[in-house]
């Protein structure tokens, strides 16, 4: 009976408070558009000034080439330095330029260079726009090589078959992603601060007196906010699905369990968070930093973890996210790959055990 | 000690804070017995809430042994919990729940059965008066409503022990009286045991037994005429035709054998050393016309006689330098038909009163009933929605500096820099006021030496006693001399004794001709101004002296009338008005 009045009116409390309906579900849907369809880390029609010194067949063969391109949005320059100065006001990302010696170099089979200059401010998009250039350059190499009648001396001639996601389109790794970046708010972020407001209000000091076991108390607090966490993942994976387009390759019941198994490692967390911090802006701050922060920027859901120094490596393997990140990727993308989501799932059963244990052991009925 | 509820022996408790170590309860010894109310008195950090919370089992005493209606409340806190209702100071009510929501937590909570819930609820809810409200969300009841449901809620299982943390701080005395009913009824009916916390010391009266505590010692123990007995035969009433009460209240604070003077009224109460009627005299030579009346002792006097301090009080003039000597008809508030809404919400609706110079001016009224706001519009602080008002002459909204430099504001919340000490902040805003040089040295040891802050100089403003964070607040206020001061809830949570000392200047400020206007909800306070307005929910109830007010509320069965008496008849008037239109 008193766990049950807990909840009816932890329930209660959810359905009339604006602000955990917005978290669990408005929340949600902003995230999903705006990573769905606002951010992409595709390159997509970047663009590139071209120079032409002195236009020939080759030249324009070769800008054809880039024309045809869907990557690039190629803008014509007469001298290098209108281009630089486009450049340098940031209106291009790159500069191809043929020089006055282009052609013949390449008629007479020697290297004919080309030069290209990448704006390298934001080095990861540098370093997409290098390789779209390179590549469409070799492409285009070979054609004219072949064209001519001879094959271009190529030790090793790649073909690339990308998996699982063969458009290489970033949204449909970045939703799965997000799932997880909406649970962890859900889980910590509004658990810290439905506790914190209870401390606040003194509405804590007056169930504390009240028969209510320390069991029942967090029980209380933890399932309606596990079942709203539940609804909101339910929630953003259809949108995911239908509204984003995003295979789900996976089995659901598996993308279930591992979810409410992240989501309780979250909920320990919030809880954890609103015995450190009694008031709501101190639980809010505590949050956001310990939990929120890490999941969006050392999960692997925006940036690669491969890609990152040995040492912050080490530290997203603190991080819960990082290995729900892992399962829904897989799970949506690629399937039930059972090695990597049972490794990942062991961890957060870790995660979950350590944090209930600290929980347990640091609630009590008394107010110091 | 059998059926004792509460036993406390050798308690002792005391609490970390920045280093300090801080003795809430001193080695307390109690016993408490059923079926009746024990109130739980003394000033602010006396330890009253500490030693609820440790009968409650929600902290752990270093040292000692509590049992609760027989049952070691250290070993089995959920026990102790499951038979006594405890109400904390801010009680836990679920502002987005309803009222039968909140009821219906409790009663799962405490485990109510099912088939006794209607009963059970509907006579809550008479009691307290809430019928008609049960759907309302917690949140949207004023505040004494508010404090009737979190007692509803205490009582929905009918413990054998209730803890009352200061139930009726900040309540209208409607509501007030209210719940000293349903206590009562309580412990009447069922025989329950009360331990219930005040500040206000007119409650003393009304428990059975009294507990006296000062800095976690327990001073006594008994009922509220036993502590009065010792101060019998000592308590007078003291006027002189031709002397202005202020004058008389503060020569008589200096005579010799006298313990204590308060204004009360038009007349001086007088707390003596001796039993005994002093004579006129003997006591002030120099007045001619002094007549003196034996009266009643209260609890007040009695408290005021145990824990006064050795040092004389008298002494305590304030020194202005420049003394306000203009015309004492000036009118120098005058506020006509002023209105004040937010949205549809109308917080002063349409008031109109005028303060002369060398007055004291209250606002008297429960919270929320537009005190704050009126000061806030007469500060400047806050725009009128209509009507005038005019302070020395100015709108201080349009007022230059020049205008504002000629009034003193002491804001609710003590509005110091807790991170820089009494010297620092003192300095600070007496430089805000352009004081500098030899004036702003001479200002500063005025202050530091008037309000006794010496000793505390280099301390922090955030580490001083409440009692003592409210002398620096005042003394900034007084920085440079203002010829009006505007005082708002001066003496909201400091304790009794700080409560006289304030007022002591306060007279002494009025008496140089400085106008006070003060705002507060302690009811008997009312006594210390010269005219004041009774407000609530945004009206001019009646303005008048405290005297005047009093007389209208005299009927044969109460002849000696309070304040609060006044107040409360004023509402029930208004509602039954409120009721025909």
């Amino acid at each position: 009976m008193r766990l049950l009045g807990m909840i009816h009116k932890e329930s209660l409390q959810i359905l009339r408070d604006p602000s955990s309906i917005s978290i669990a579900f408005v929340l949600p849907v902003v995230l999903l558009f705006l990573f769905g369809y606002g951010v992409s880390l595709d390159a997509k029609l970047i663009p590139v000034g071209i120079v032409i010194e002195q236009p020939d067949t080759a030249t324009q063969s070769l800008a054809g080439a880039f024309e045809r391109s869907e990557f690039f949005q190629p803008y014509h320059f007469d001298s290098i330095q209108t281009a630089q100065q486009m450049l340098n006001e940031r209106h291009i990302d790159g500069i191809l330029w043929m020089r006055s010696n282009f052609s013949s170099n390449l008629l007479a089979g020697e290297e004919a260079p080309i030069g290209v200059i990448i704006n390298g401010v934001d080095s990861n998009q540098a370093n997409i726009t290098q390789g779209y250039i390179q590549g469409t350059w070799l492409a285009w190499l070979s054609r004219y090589a072949e064209s001519r009648g001879h094959s271009l001396p190529m030790p090793v001639s790649l073909e690339q078959r990308v998996w699982f996601n063969a458009a290489l389109s970033s949204r449909l790794f970045l939703v799965p992603g997000l799932i997880a970046i909406i649970m962890t708010m859900i889980g910590s972020l509004l658990t810290a601060l439905v506790v914190a407001r209870e401390w606040e209000r003194g509405t804590m000091e007056a169930l504390m007196v009240t028969p209510l076991r320390i069991g029942e108390l967090l029980a209380g607090k933890l399932i309606p906010y596990f079942a709203l966490g539940m609804t909101g993942m339910l929630f953003s994976v259809a949108l995911a699905v239908w509204q984003f387009e995003v295979p789900l390759r996976g089995s659901l019941w598996l993308l279930m369990v591992s979810s409410a198994l992240f989501m309780l490692v979250a909920l320990a967390i919030g809880m954890l968070i609103s015995i450190v911090a009694k008031n709501q802006f101190v639980a809010g701050q505590l949050a956001i930093i310990v939990t929120f922060l890490p999941a969006f920027i050392l999960s692997g859901f925006l940036f690669d973890i491969n890609s990152m120094p040995e040492w912050v490596q080490l530290i997203t393997h603190l991080v819960p996210a990082r290995y729900f990140v892992a399962i829904l990727q897989t799970l949506f993308l690629a399937g039930d790959v059972w090695p990597v989501v049972l490794s990942n799932m062991g961890a957060l059963l870790i995660m979950l055990l350590f944090f209930f244990t600290l929980v347990w052991r640091k609630s009590h009925k008394h107010l110091e | 000690m059998s059926g004792a509820v509460i036993t406390l022996s050798a308690v002792s408790k005391s609490f970390h804070r920045a280093g300090h170590k801080i003795t809430a309860l001193d080695s307390i010894d109690l016993t408490l017995q059923p079926g009746r109310v024990t109130g739980l008195i003394g000033p602010d950090g006396a330890g009253k809430t500490t030693l609820m919370r440790l009968v409650a089992g929600l902290l752990l005493p270093d040292k000692g042994a509590i049992r609760v209606l027989g049952i070691d409340a250290l070993a089995r806190p959920l026990e102790v919990q499951s038979s006594i209702g405890y109400m904390p100071q801010r009680f836990g009510l679920y502002e987005d729940l309803s009222v039968q929501e909140n009821l219906e937590l409790y009663a799962d909570l405490q485990g109510v059965p099912v088939a006794q819930r209607a009963a059970r609820f509907q006579k809550l809810m008479q009691m307290t008066s809430l019928s008609p409200f049960t759907r309302r969300l917690a949140g949207k009841l004023s505040g004494g409503m508010k404090q009737k449901l979190g007692l509803a809620c205490t009582l929905v299982r009918s413990p054998r022990l209730l803890l009352l943390d200061e139930p009726t701080v900040g309540v209208d005395p409607l509501s007030r009286r209210e719940l000293w009913q349903i206590v009562y009824r309580q412990v009447q009916e069922v025989g329950m045991g009360v331990l219930l916390s005040t500040a206000y010391l007119d409650e003393a009266e009304r428990c059975d037994e009294v507990i006296l505590m000062h800095q976690g010692k327990l001073l006594g123990q008994g009922t509220p005429a036993e502590f009065s007995r010792p101060v019998s035969g000592r308590i007078f009433q003291a006027s002189a035709a031709g002397c202005s009460h202020r004058r008389l209240q503060e020569q008589l604070s200096r005579a010799p054998g006298v313990l204590d003077a308060l204004i009360e009224g038009e007349a001086v109460r007088l707390v003596m050393e001796t039993p005994g009627k002093p004579e006129p005299e003997a006591l002030l030579p120099e007045q001619q016309n002094l007549q003196l009346t034996a009266v009643e002792p209260r609890f007040e006097d009695a408290f005021i006689a145990r824990l006064k301090r050795p040092r004389d009080l008298g002494s305590m003039t304030l020194s202005l330098r420049k003394k306000v000597t203009a015309n004492t008809d000036d009118e120098v508030i005058r506020v006509h038909n002023l209105q004040r809404r937010f949205g549809d919400f109308i917080a002063v609706n349409d008031i109109s009163f005028s303060v002369r110079r060398g007055e004291i001016f209250g606002l008297l009224g429960a919270n929320g009933a537009g005190k704050s706001t009126t000061f806030r519009m007469l500060c400047g602080l806050l725009p009128a929605s209509s009507g005038e008002l005019a302070v020395a002459g100015h709108d201080l909204r349009q007022a230059a500096a020049s205008a504002r430099g000629r009034i003193g504001y002491m804001a609710q919340k003590f509005s110091l820099y807790t991170s820089l000490s009494v010297i620092q902040n003192l300095r600070f805003f007496s430089s805000v006021y352009g004081l500098r040089g030899r004036q702003q040295k001479a200002r500063l040891e005025w202050a530091l030496t008037t309000f006794e802050l010496e000793p505390f100089r280099d301390a922090n403003a955030g580490d001083l006693p409440l009692g003592y964070k409210q002398r620096l607040s005042f003394a900034a206020a007084l920085m440079h001399e203002p010829e009006i001061l505007f005082l708002d809830e001066p003496t909201s949570g400091v304790d009794p004794l700080a409560r006289r000392e304030f007022w002591t200047r306060t007279n002494a400020l009025a008496e140089a001709g400085v106008t006070v206007l003060v705002t507060t909800h302690f009811m008997e306070e009312a006594n210390y101004c010269d005219r004041l307005v009774i407000m609530a929910e945004g009206e001019v109830l009646i303005e008048g002296t405290p005297l005047t007010m009093k007389a209208s509320a005299r009927t044969a069965e109460n002849p000696d009338p309070t304040m609060e008496d006044a107040f409360i008849q004023l509402i029930e008037q208004r509602q039954a008005q409120q009721a025909t239109a």
